[in-house]
């Protein structure tokens, strides 16, 4: 089958509005599984209760807030190189919502903080490097929002997006370095007692909840584009 | 843990808040765009 | 090309010469941002001894940021920016020379004046070699990356702001690992790791930043 065919705005509008209710569908069904496990299967945790549960949207929240941003400057990356229309769009689609689960990891791991460390906000390596995280997202949709000319919007944004996955390990390194010199023994979310088998498999299935999630809400912000910039 | 439940319900209502929110405001820019 | 590269540093500074005030204004930034702390935190003489590398690590950021949107904004108003373009000498070879230009105006001052803010937070004097090389080898890093943004941003409203929000987040590894230098060496454990490091860093970007910088160019100036 000829992929490329679906390389224009034209011809993936129509796919993407055929394909998106279905990774929606699929988003509701695995969420629901995941929610299940999650609450009725898996067992309350020895040390920290009921209040652990959080970890099935922290977690995958920010699996997602990581992933997101690895397929944007991806879809970033191809539009600079092959200039094409699509990609950036993609891209620029794609960023509020990777902004989105990166809040939302950032809020559920700071509720969880407050019960187990004692704090709201805690400067954990992880949440510290999911705020920078956060800033990335931000700068890169600002960046696209002061620019008028589309085209410059995703050139310049896909250069900006292509710097920071670039920093990113450097930065999630240096704050760990950071962290572990200031804080010396955090606790570990994941340590401790080892994960159980029950909780792991709510966690992977919330995992792909939000993935199928944010796919379908990508290709439908992409269409919006696509309609907004008259290319369909 | 008692006390819980504030913790636990205000992270995945503010998450669930989030994702509806996220939803909504997509389907007003999916109208403005075919309009 | 080293003649275009030497052509175009010598023609920054000039040109910063001629406005020296540009160039004061940034450090005088500097000095007021880092006396700022005390008078927020209060002046108690360990606290301050403790912030010190952080505090003049991150007015040395912001300093840096500010003279960032003059880097490339005067070249642009005037269509000078565009006769590089189109020029013959590569394009990357410019940025890093007007980087480097830049860092000369505005990092190696901060550098020498960094000193006197030390002085003011009560900094033993033998953890003023750490903090000097700490900023010798973290202030080019700022000016590379910077730079990159400066170019991303150029002409657009709300462009000195917007050019932080951009950037400071692509500062962090810089300022934990020169602040932290200091903070190993006052720790008496060396600050030889974080140095080695922030080298390290400053090669990385002077080979790669130049690069992305001219595409930012390229692609601002279309």
């Amino acid at each position: 089958m000829n992929w490329f065919w679906y390389a224009s705005p034209q011809t993936f509008y129509p796919l993407a509005g055929r394909v998106a209710p279905w990774f929606g569908f699929a988003a509701a069904l695995l969420a629901a599984a995941g929610l299940y496990v999650g609450f009725f299967v898996a067992p309350t945790d020895a040390q920290q209760g009921e209040v652990y549960r959080v970890i099935f949207i922290h977690v995958p929240a920010a699996w997602l807030s990581m992933f997101i941003y690895l397929v944007m400057a991806g879809w970033a990356a191809l539009g600079l190189a092959f200039n094409t229309r699509l990609s950036g769009m993609m891209a620029s689609a794609l960023a509020p919502t990777g902004a989105l689960f990166t809040f939302i990891a950032l809020w559920t791991g700071s509720l969880w903080g407050r019960p187990t460390w004692g704090t709201y906000w805690v400067w954990d390596a992880r949440l510290t490097s999911e705020l920078v995280l956060l800033f990335l997202y931000l700068g890169f949709i600002a960046l696209q929002a002061a620019i008028d000319d589309p085209r410059r919007a995703d050139r310049a944004g896909a250069l900006l997006a292509i710097v920071g996955v670039v920093n990113i390990p450097i930065i999630h390194y240096s704050v760990v370095w950071w962290n572990t010199l200031h804080q010396g023994a955090s606790v570990s979310v994941t340590k401790g007692a080892s994960m159980q088998s029950q909780m792991l498999t709510a966690m992977l299935l919330m995992a792909l909840a939000f993935w199928m999630y944010s796919i379908a809400v990508s290709l439908v912000r992409v269409r919006c584009i696509i309609r907004e910039r008259g290319e369909a | 843990m008692s006390d819980y439940a504030f913790y636990l319900w205000g992270a995945y209502s503010v998450t669930f808040v989030c994702l509806v929110l996220e939803i909504v405001f997509l389907l007003k820019r999916k109208r403005e765009a075919k309009a | 090309m080293l003649d275009a590269a030497l052509c175009v540093v010598r023609r920054d500074l000039l040109l910063a010469w001629r406005r020296k005030s540009d160039v004061a204004t940034a450090l005088l930034f500097f000095v007021i941002v880092a006396s700022l702390f005390p008078l927020g935190i209060g002046a108690e003489p360990n606290l301050l001894r403790g912030i010190a590398p952080g505090v003049i690590w991150v007015a040395a950021l912001l300093s840096s940021m500010l003279s960032l949107a003059r880097l490339f904004a005067a070249d642009h108003a005037d269509g000078t920016l565009e006769q590089m373009l189109l020029g013959a000498s590569p394009l990357g070879v410019i940025a890093a020379a007007k980087t480097i230009a830049h860092w000369i105006i505005s990092g190696l001052p901060l550098v020498l004046i960094a000193p006197l803010i030390a002085v003011q937070y009560d900094l033993p004097a033998a953890l003023y070699p750490v903090l000097a090389l700490s900023l010798v080898l973290g202030t080019p890093v700022l000016s590379l990356i910077g730079a990159i943004g400066a170019a991303l941003t150029l002409g657009l409203r709300g462009g000195g702001i917007l050019l932080s929000l951009l950037v400071l987040p692509l500062y962090v590894p810089v300022l934990i690992l020169g602040a932290g230098s200091v903070e190993m060496a006052s720790a008496g454990m060396g600050g030889e790791g974080q140095l080695l490091l922030l080298a390290a860093l400053l090669v990385a970007a002077c080979a790669f930043a130049p690069w992305a910088i001219a595409a930012a160019l390229r692609i601002s100036m279309e």
